[in-house]
Order: structure tokens, then C-alpha cells, then sequence
């Protein structure tokens, strides 16, 4: 690919980045717990969670396992659970 | 001269001229900050945007780091933008204009020149834009107000060209020309929008493409985008012969293109110079050549980019080129003499004899050139021309 | 149907540490700010882990030019947008506090004091993190860095931070506020105020940074909630100079309960620092007194 003139590049390629295999811990959500209220999506540095109809869904492939979601969740319906693979 | 293209013939002020032309090319910001010898511009633009008669937003900045910085955003969003300074001023814009050149930002400054700190003088000399030189920014020099003027109407159309995509510098001598009363022609507006496209960049801040400007790059690229600049500059170069030749021909106004070339044709020694010292030169030249002496001047006009190939091409007939510098590099000399030898070395072309003189506004005289060929001319006989830089006429008494 | 999916203008996959208190922030700001800005990031954090060439964060224009320029090239590109009639995109200025508070100071004293229609938004994580921390103008006293580490002569930061919102107000201008990423809805809040107002306006927002206090990862909200519930950050606004909100505190925490969470402020629970502590009480008291927060 030919260089752009300045060094100016293309919004948003950062989507290509697999940020997920930084994680050591994984955020798993008791859907059963959650209500949906968007508490997470809101504080989680890396856009890896979204609120669909209500439901939180975390995007392992982006997610850093940074643990925020789990700490700010007012419901306690996040752990944080050793990544597979990961030695402890 | 076209004289459809003539709005007015009269004697005025080198400051008054530039800032007349600004309005002509109508930059949509312009930046300034106050300092000697450059303030009479800035000044003169503001009574213009003052009566209406430019449109502009002028911005009275803080520092001429911001001025830089300002014209940097604005040249960002597509906008033709415009500052001037001199001296120290420069060179606190140097880290924006290295920034400018590698963002490809066509913003255009005028450069008086003038001596740099310490000791602080207001003079000229050229070691403020020298200082300049490795930024990626074009500096075409210039000897008069008329030039001044008709340059910086060529320098938007270079820089602004999608070919060349850079920042560039009018250098035109503090006090010699900003503030010296000439006879000078200036243009119609017009005339000069009719010879100047609008300013249509390749890219662009915009919120209906978001684009993200000043990207981090590891070694995987970045002599690559340094290249395209050192590359953009060189091809530059044609494009300041071309549009030189565009402005002959629409106002008929010609001073050479990267190089003038005086008496050159059957010189032996061939004095080369930049700026207002060009023109004293030229008054030397007809006393020597009423003398008989062979003696011809190259004035560099672009001296980024350097015109290497045309300066080898011009010397090829002379026994010995004299570079007289008005800047130096402390312990490696004159910066002009230094560059020439580097473009001549191996190539078979004159000996060089190099000079520092000018420096802080030390007056040049014809009669200094006629005493400098002079010397030059026993040096060349001797045969013992020195490597190093001559300061000229350097009062060892005070040292 | 999608209805609640929120859209990112900063998009994921960008190299900001696990936690990070910036990369919340900028999520904030710029959902509340919307699709038609331009924003103006100067050398930092931030610049280093939203845009590597080829892989940028960004959804939004984003300029980033020098270290301490940004308010400047944000003022090019505001009068730029303006001469060519375009009176709708907003210009936001987001840089930290290396280069608010030094380096870049002279520049946004000059665009506030110029007028120009461009919301500045100061995240302040307290040092100099990109560079691996070292004391800058914001650091607090009693902090340590790299540059204060704790030695048998130095225990951190011997100065208080500098007043940067009273520094803006004395500017007189028509928007000043504090912010932390704890509280997003205030944020967002403050974020459009200070769009909405025409002219210059400011916004100072806590960003706690897990490697520079000595946090974990997953304590970065919780941290600048707690900056505010002891009263050592309290959450105000001023509009065209007046104190128009204050985020009220019924019973403030005592300090320690913020600091013992930091490594940067463990030695201050050495016996011999006990006085130091003190000090940091006295600052959070003063300002529960001046904005009558516990009122």
C-alpha cells in the first residue's frame, strides 16, 4: 500500500487490532442479573461491550479484561474469570 | 510589464508592498506577531482588514510559535494561510515549520532577515532562514521589492501546486527591502487571482471525512515519509522554473527562475550570492566589466531546492566560483560556500573561494566586491586558495 | 432492532493500557459531542495510543500536531472552518496535562484570550505518563514520580498542583468546569454546555492512570470518584462567572481513604509523614469550605 501524503491515515483502523489477547482475566455476565442498564458500556476504556435489547454482550476480541465492568456494575452480574490458557 | 495587469506605480515602503500583495492573494487566515524588521507587514495588513479591504481572519497570536501553529491548522482545514516574522521568530517557528513540511501544509511565510541573538541586533544577515534549510520548507531569496512582491505571488501557486504540497519562505533582507522605498508596480487583484487557483488540497479536515492527521510511524516507514518530502522538494524545482515562466508571461516580470545568471557566459570567476547583496554586486559587475574583467554573478534564488544541477551547469566554464555567504555554520563556515563545494566535489567545476561578510547588517558596498574579486583574483593566481571560510575584513583588533 | 447500540468514535482496538482513564474520558467526550467536530490532540497518551499510521481510533477528524501547539493549530483550523462559512462543526481541544499545565500554557492562555469558539478539555492524570511519569505542573503534593521518586531527602512532590481552574476563570470566560470519568452523565452534561456556549470554554477532567498512581487496572473510575467524595477534586461550573452547580458531598471522605489506594502516596502512611497527610486534609477542607460542598 503507497504512503498517504503527510502521514495522514483512514479513521477507525484501529478495528483491525486484536486487542483481546492481552487479557488475563475474562468478564463473564450473569445475563440472569443483568438489567441492561449500559453502567459498563459506559466505563469500559476498550468500546468491547454492547448493549443490544438489553443484553450486554463483551467483545472478546477487542476486550483487555481490565476488570472496570466488573468492579462499576451495580448489579455485581460481571466476574472476572481466569482467561483460558492463562497460567495464574 | 502587462500593463492590463498594473493596478498602481509608486514609490513605496518593501513592507507596504508585501502586505499589498497579501491582500491581492487573499490568504483566508493570516497570523501575526510583532518583531523587527518584519512588524511594518502585519501592521499594514491590519489597517487593511481594519478598512474592509481584506477579508482574512486575522489573528494576533501570542508567539510566532503559535503564528506558525495557527497558519498549521488552518492550511489543515484547507484554508490559504499566511504569517511573517524574521529573526528569532523563525526560529521559534522551526519546530512547526519541520511539522508543516512533513504534514505537507502549504502555508506561506515571509522571512525578513535579520541577525539572530546574542549579541541582539536588529541588522540583517541570513542566519535566521539558513537555520531553516534541513525543514523541508522552499526558500526562494530575493534582491528587490519588485521581486519580493512578484514572489510571493509565484510562491502560493508552488507551494499550493498537488505535486509539491509544502511549506514556503520569501526571504527578503530586514531593512534593505522592508523598509527601503523603491519604485514598485503592484498587481490587480484581479490579475493576481486569475494567475493563482484556489487552493484545492488532496486532503483535508472535515467532518464528512474524518481523516486523522499527525500519525505515530515506526521505522517501518518513516524514511519513506521523510523521503517524499526530500523527493517533493527536489521536483519542486521544476515547478519554480515553470511558474516563474507563467509569470513572465502574464505580467512580464522574469528574474531567473532557481538561479539568475549575470555575465556569466564568459566569466572566470563568478561571484554567487543571495538577497539584496545581489544587487550591489550588479553595480560592481559594470565597473569591472568597463575594466575588462571576466566577471559574472550567479544570485541562488532557490536556495530549497538547492539547484544543484543548474549551479554545475552555469560554473562548468570558470576558473573560480566566489560564495559570498552572509551565514555560517559555527566551525564549518560559510553554509552557502559549504554547499556549493559539496555540489561541485568530483565534478570537475571551478575552485571555490568562500567568504562570510554582511553578518548583523555590516554593510556591502560595491566597492566591498570590487576589493572581494580583487582578493579572489590573487588567490587564484597564488594558486593557494584556503579550504576554510574568509571572514571578511573580521577586526582581529577586538578578538 | 438495534435501538440501544451507543455509536464509538473511538473505536476499539487502539493501544491504551488495560484501564485506562483516558481512553473512558475520550469515549465520553465524544459521544456527547457528536458526529460534526474536529478534534486537536497534542503529543501524549493519548496521540500514542489512538494513531498508530494505518491504524487510527479515531472516528472523527483528529489532528495532532506538536507537544505544545495544539491550542494554536486548533485556532488555525477554527477561523479556517469559519472563513469558509462553516459555523456548525465544533473544534475540541483534548490534551493532557503535561501539556495544558507546562508546556502548552502560553498557547491556551492565548486561544482563550483570543476568543476563539473551541471547547478545551484538560485530562489530567497528574504527571507525565507517556514518557514513563515524571512531575509535571499538575502533580500533587505529596506525590511521588520519577522525577519526585522518595528518598532519605525527598518525600514526592514538595508543591501543591497548580490552580488551572481558576488559572481559566481568571480569563473570564463564559464556560469553566470540572469533570471526572466517574460521573458520565455530568460529563456529558458539561461536555455540550461547553460546545453550546459560543467562545472559548473549559473543561478540567480527572483521568486517573493505573501506572502513574499505582492502581489496579480495574480501580480507574473508582479512584475519580473518590478524588471527589473527599472534597480533593470537587465537581463544579461556572457560567459567565458564576458558580452555577456544585456537586454536593453530605459527609466527605477523609483523605486517606483516597490516598492509601496509591502507590504513589504509600510513603505518606509512614509515622514520620503523618503531617503530610494532614496537609492534604487541609487542602480537600479548604475546598469543601469554598464551595460549601458538605452545605
Amino acid at each position: 500500500m503507497k504512503l498517504n501524503l503527510g502521514g495522514v491515515t483512514e479513521a477507525g483502523r484501529s478495528k483491525q487490532n486484536r486487542t483481546g489477547n492481552w487479557r488475563y482475566f475474562l468478564p463473564v455476565v450473569d445475563q440472569k442479573r443483568c438489567n441492561g442498564c449500559g453502567t459498563c458500556e459506559l466505563f469500559c476504556p476498550d468500546s468491547a461491550i454492547e448493549i443490544n435489547n438489553k443484553l450486554c454482550l463483551i467483545n472478546t476480541f477487542y476486550c483487555k479484561g481490565c476488570g472496570i465492568c466488573a468492579r462499576e456494575c451495580p448489579r455485581s452480574a460481571i466476574t472476572m474469570q481466569v482467561e483460558r490458557g492463562v497460567a495464574v | 510589464m502587462n500593463p492590463e495587469a498594473i493596478k498602481s506605480k509608486e514609490i513605496m515602503q518593501g513592507s507596504a508592498a508585501i502586505a499589498e500583495t497579501i491582500k491581492a492573494i487573499a490568504p483566508g487566515v493570516i497570523a501575526v506577531y510583532p518583531i523587527t524588521p518584519q512588524t511594518h507587514i502585519l501592521e499594514h495588513l491590519a489597517r487593511l482588514v481594519a478598512d474592509g479591504q481584506l477579508k482574512s481572519k486575522y489573528i494576533t497570536v501570542e508567539s510566532e510559535f503559535s503564528a506558525a501553529s495557527v497558519i498549521f491548522g488552518a492550511a489543515s482545514a484547507g484554508v490559504r494561510s499566511y504569517t511573517a516574522s524574521a529573526s528569532q521568530g523563525l526560529l521559534l517557528m522551526t519546530e512547526v515549520i519541520f511539522n508543516m513540511a512533513g504534514t505537507r501544509l502549504p502555508a506561506v511565510i515571509t522571512a525578513v532577515n535579520r541577525s539572530l541573538s546574542p549579541p541582539i541586533n536588529i541588522q540583517v544577515d541570513h542566519q535566521d532562514t539558513m537555520t531553516l534549510r534541513d525543514s523541508g520548507i522552499i526558500q526562494i531569496y530575493v534582491e528587490s521589492i519588485q521581486e519580493a512582491v512578484d514572489t510571493h505571488i509565484q510562491i502560493f501557486k508552488i507551494a499550493e501546486d498537488r505535486e509539491v504540497l509544502l511549506p514556503a519562505m520569501v526571504c527578503m533582507d530586514g531593512w534593505i527591502l522592508s523598509h527601503a522605498y523603491e519604485p514598485v508596480t503592484l498587481w490587480r487583484d484581479e490579475a493576481v487571482q486569475e494567475f493563482l487557483p484556489p487552493f484545492d488540497p488532496v486532503f483535508q479536515v472535515d467532518p464528512k471525512n474524518p481523516l486523522t492527521y499527525g500519525a505515530l510511524t515506526d521505522d517501518d516507514k518513516i524514511t519513506e515519509f521523510k523521503y517524499m518530502v526530500h523527493d517533493a522538494l527536489i521536483r519542486s524545482k521544476e515547478k519554480i522554473k515553470k511558474v516563474a515562466g507563467e509569470f513572465r508571461d502574464a505580467f512580464g516580470n522574469y528574474y531567473g527562475d532557481v538561479i539568475e545568471k549575470t555575465y556569466t557566459e564568459d566569466a572566470e570567476l563568478i561571484l554567487i550570492a543571495m538577497g539584496s547583496m545581489a544587487g550591489t554586486i550588479k553595480a560592481a559587475l559594470e565597473k569591472l566589466r568597463a575594466q575588462g574583467k571576466r566577471v559574472g554573478l550567479i544570485k541562488i534564488r532557490s536556495f530549497r531546492p538547492f539547484p544543484d544541477q543548474e549551479l554545475r551547469t552555469a560554473l562548468a566554464g570558470a576558473k573560480a566560483a566566489v560564495v559570498l555567504d552572509r551565514s555560517f555554520s559555527c566551525s564549518s563556515g560559510g553554509i552557502l560556500g559549504g554547499e556549493i563545494k559539496a555540489c561541485l566535489y568530483g565534478q570537475g567545476g571551478p575552485q571555490v573561494i568562500n567568504y562570510a561578510l554582511g553578518i548583523g547588517g555590516r554593510e556591502i558596498y560595491p566597492e566591498t566586491v570590487l576589493e572581494i574579486v580583487n582578493q579572489s583574483e590573487r588567490l587564484v593566481e597564488s594558486g593557494k586558495i584556503p579550504p576554510e571560510t574568509i571572514f571578511y575584513n573580521l577586526n582581529r583588533e577586538l578578538l | 432492532m438495534q435501538t440501544d447500540l451507543k455509536k464509538n468514535y473511538l473505536a476499539p482496538g487502539h493501544n491504551a493500557c488495560p484501564g485506562c482513564g483516558v481512553a473512558i474520558g475520550v469515549r465520553l467526550i465524544l459521544r456527547a459531542a457528536g458526529e460534526k467536530v474536529v478534534v486537536v490532540s497534542p503529543t501524549g497518551c493519548l496521540e500514542t495510543f489512538t494513531s498508530p499510521y494505518g491504524a487510527s481510533a479515531w472516528e472523527v477528524p483528529w489532528v495532532h500536531p506538536l507537544f505544545e501547539n495544539a491550542p494554536a493549530v486548533a485556532s488555525g483550523i477554527e477561523a479556517a472552518l469559519k472563513y469558509k462559512g462553516d459555523y456548525e462543526t465544533h473544534v475540541i481541544v483534548i490534551g493532557g496535562d503535561g501539556a495544558t499545565f507546562d508546556i502548552g500554557f502560553g498557547a491556551l492562555s492565548g486561544m482563550v484570550e483570543r476568543g476563539h469558539d473551541i471547547l478545551y478539555i484538560c485530562y489530567d492524570n497528574e504527571a507525565y505518563m507517556n514518557t514513563g511519569i515524571q512531575r509535571s505542573g499538575a502533580t500533587p503534593y505529596g506525590a511521588t514520580t520519577n522525577t519526585t521518586p522518595r528518598g532519605k531527602f525527598s518525600r514526592g512532590e514538595t508543591r501543591p498542583k497548580k490552580d488551572l481552574l481558576e488559572i481559566m476563570r481568571a480569563h473570564n470566560l463564559r464556560y469553566v468546569a470540572s469533570a471526572t470519568i466517574a460521573y458520565p452523565q455530568d460529563l456529558a452534561r458539561k461536555v455540550k454546555k461547553g460546545l453550546a456556549i459560543d467562545g472559548p470554554a473549559y473543561i478540567h477532567l480527572i483521568t486517573p492512570c493505573n501506572l502513574g498512581w499505582g492502581i489496579n487496572p480495574e480501580e480507574t473510575v473508582e479512584l475519580s470518584r473518590l478524588i471527589v467524595k473527599t472534597g480533593l477534586f470537587p465537581l463544579v461550573e461556572y457560567e459567565d462567572g458564576e458558580l452555577t452547580s456544585v456537586h454536593k458531598l453530605k459527609n466527605a471522605l477523609p483523605v486517606e481513604e483516597y490516598l492509601k489506594k496509591q502507590k504513589r502516596f504509600a510513603h505518606l502512611f509512614e509515622e514520620e509523614n503523618a503531617q503530610m497527610i494532614a496537609e492534604i486534609q487541609k487542602m480537600a477542607d479548604q475546598n469543601i469550605k469554598k464551595y460549601n460542598l458538605a452545605g
